[in-house]
């Protein structure tokens, strides 16, 4: 019959008219900025740097200045200048830490190339998305002290991601003690077993 | 000019016959040029139709297009491999999993990079759900090209609002996924993930049978798609054609069974074809192709093997593929998506370039438009499926 067609879908558009009012299937508009969805865990935005201490958010930088995400970065966003003298990191070691660290958020990508090349797990995707502002040069060029932020946060956003982020740390820095543990031991044994032996003087 | 003597004749003469005429028809005989875009609702983002007319129907047409070029080739050349692959994904942005596994396998076969079988199954897993995801909206984009404002593209983008929130809950975002990585996939799935995903799927043909019902018999649209647009087997594949529009003209090229990439030869599923080759073949081309898709996501699901998605061989930083050169291509949802490169032996590619679908695709929209109104025009482009990220690159 003609028309029965338009009928049919006439009968689709009908139910879910209907449905919008009770079924929750069919009920899918979010009445956004009052109500707000629950970011997924890997939800990514923009970049931010892990410091150790949320006291001291500067002297306790992941980063170390190694410029690997300045290389890697495919927009070019991101910019990167070592300092001239070293601090301690969270191990003890002395480390260049950045005097300047900026990224661009009107250029960058979100892409987490960066996050995924950084060898000291230094740089980590943020969750802020409400970053609306009136002035696109000063308030979109995150500086080294907006960018920082506490380990604690890292939890509170990627709480799996952080776990194995930290556990992973906590290996690393165990490795390394064992086997400086184990090299100081060895060393020690070295020196025990042999005796020093002075060097024959050369001969003209 | 006298208006009761007509102007030089042209080879475009109204249809002879009786016609109603204003006393002081100048126009008469001459033809009218309508340039349609680049900001257009119609024209899918900015792409410009030179239409000239006669009266109502087309006699020529020129698609204009580059607003949107962005030097995507040049960029590519310039950065390092893995840094081109966010880039890829604004190419179709509506598919950037397929696009992503694209490059990937482009460059896989050019540094002969294995790939573990579990990150192959999360590959078609994605790149199927990524055909749901275009073909459910086109239909939807094609609907408005017809005039029906907005519902089927609504309740398409209700559907695709749950594929792509499984998207963002895997590679954090939800258009711009960058997941896939050389040697693999960057995220592995949860279990919830799975089942998510395998709920979904298992409720998509309900959907597809509410939108079918809701359209494919709609008398309207059989009237404004059937015999509209007609492309021969002959014209579409001299012409390079590929993808739906191609099968829609009868044509058995799908690259999943040509090509066999990845494991899609395990999977059992059929290749849609059409016989008329017009708007409303290609429209049906992408329903059954969904519910072909709903099928090898079944398969996959069932088979997803557990191990690795990342093969332990594979370097993220300092990749330098040995010189050579590869071409990767894959069905996408619009064609036939492919990559070539050519290495020589610097983390740069020496050259880059996109096979895009919809650009070549784009190229008979003048012969399947001629002899037709300026209104089947706009439903002729949008059966084709163009993203103009895509064509302009």
């Amino acid at each position: 019959m003609l028309g029965s067609g338009i009928i049919n879908g006439l009968i689709v558009t009908a139910k879910n008219f209907a449905g919008s009012y009770h079924d929750p299937e069919r009920m899918v508009t979010v009445e956004y900025p009052e109500q707000k969805t629950v970011l997924p865990e890997n939800y990514r935005n923009f970049p931010f740097l892990i410091t150790e201490n949320a006291t001291d958010p500067m002297g306790t930088l992941r980063c170390v200045a190694c410029q690997i995400c300045e290389k890697e970065c495919p927009p070019q966003c991101i910019i990167i200048e070592k300092s001239k003298d070293k601090k301690p990191d969270a191990t003890g070691k002395l480390q260049l830490y950045p005097a300047i660290f900026g990224i661009d958020t009107s250029v960058c990508m979100s892409c987490q190339i960066c996050v995924e090349v950084c060898p000291f797990d230094a740089i980590k995707m943020d969750k802020v998305f409400e970053i609306a502002t009136t002035d696109r040069f000063q308030d979109l060029f995150l500086d080294r002290e907006r960018l920082a932020k506490p380990n604690s946060y890292y939890h509170e956003i990627h709480p799996v991601e952080a776990a194995e982020v930290d556990g992973r740390l906590l290996a690393e820095r165990k490795a390394a003690e064992e086997k400086a543990k184990v090299a100081a031991a060895a060393k020690a044994a070295a020196a025990a077993a042999k005796p020093v032996v002075t060097p024959p003087p050369a001969t003209p | 000019m006298n208006p009761f003597t007509p102007s030089a004749p042209t080879p475009f003469a109204s249809a002879p016959g009786p016609t109603v005429r204003a006393v002081h028809d100048e126009f008469h005989g001459d033809l009218l040029e309508v340039s349609m875009g680049p900001q257009h609702p119609s024209t899918h983002g900015v792409f410009r139709m030179v239409a000239t007319l006669d009266g109502e129907q087309l006699v020529k047409l020129k698609p204009v297009f580059g607003y949107l070029h962005r030097n995507h080739e040049k960029i590519a050349e310039n950065t390092t491999y893995l840094g081109s692959m966010p880039y890829t994904d604004r190419l179709d942005y509506l598919c950037s999993m397929s696009t992503n596994w694209a490059y990937a396998l482009a460059v896989e076969r050019l540094a002969g990079q294995a790939v573990p079988e579990r990150a192959q199954y999360l590959r078609i897993i994605m790149a199927e759900l990524t055909r749901l995801v275009n073909h459910s909206c086109l239909v939807g984009f094609l609907f408005n090209d017809l005039g029906t404002s907005f519902t089927p593209l609504l309740y398409a983008f209700r559907e695709r609002e749950k594929i792509i929130d499984l998207f963002e809950s895997l590679s954090g975002s939800r258009m711009m996924c960058n997941y896939q990585r050389f040697g693999g996939c960057r995220v592995d799935p949860t279990p919830e993930w799975l089942a998510a995903a395998q709920q979904l799927v298992d409720n998509f043909p309900r959907f597809l049978d509410e939108y079918e019902r809701m359209l494919t018999g709609n008398e309207i649209m059989l009237a404004r798609t059937q015999g509209v647009g007609r492309l021969d087997a002959t014209h579409a594949i001299n012409a390079g054609i590929t993808g739906p529009v191609l099968r829609a003209s009868g044509v058995d090229y799908d690259l999943r069974k040509v090509d066999a990439y990845g494991f899609y030869a395990q999977f059992d599923f059929r290749v849609p074809l059409g016989a008329h080759g017009d708007t409303y073949d290609r429209y049906m081309m992408r329903i059954l192709e969904m519910r072909e898709s709903v099928k090898i996501l079944q398969q996959a699901f069932k088979r997803l093997p557990a191990g690795p998605i990342m093969d332990p061989k594979a370097k993220l930083r300092g990749f330098r593929p040995k010189a050579g050169e590869a071409y990767g291509r894959l069905e996408g949802p619009k064609g036939e998506l492919g990559f070539f490169l050519i290495s020589d032996g610097s983390p740069n590619p020496y050259r880059y370039r996109v096979r895009p679908p919809s650009l070549i695709n784009l190229t008979l929209l003048e012969e399947m438009c001629l002899g037709h109104t300026i209104a089947d025009a706009v439903v002729i482009l949008g059966s084709i499926d163009i993203v103009l990220g895509e064509v302009d690159r």
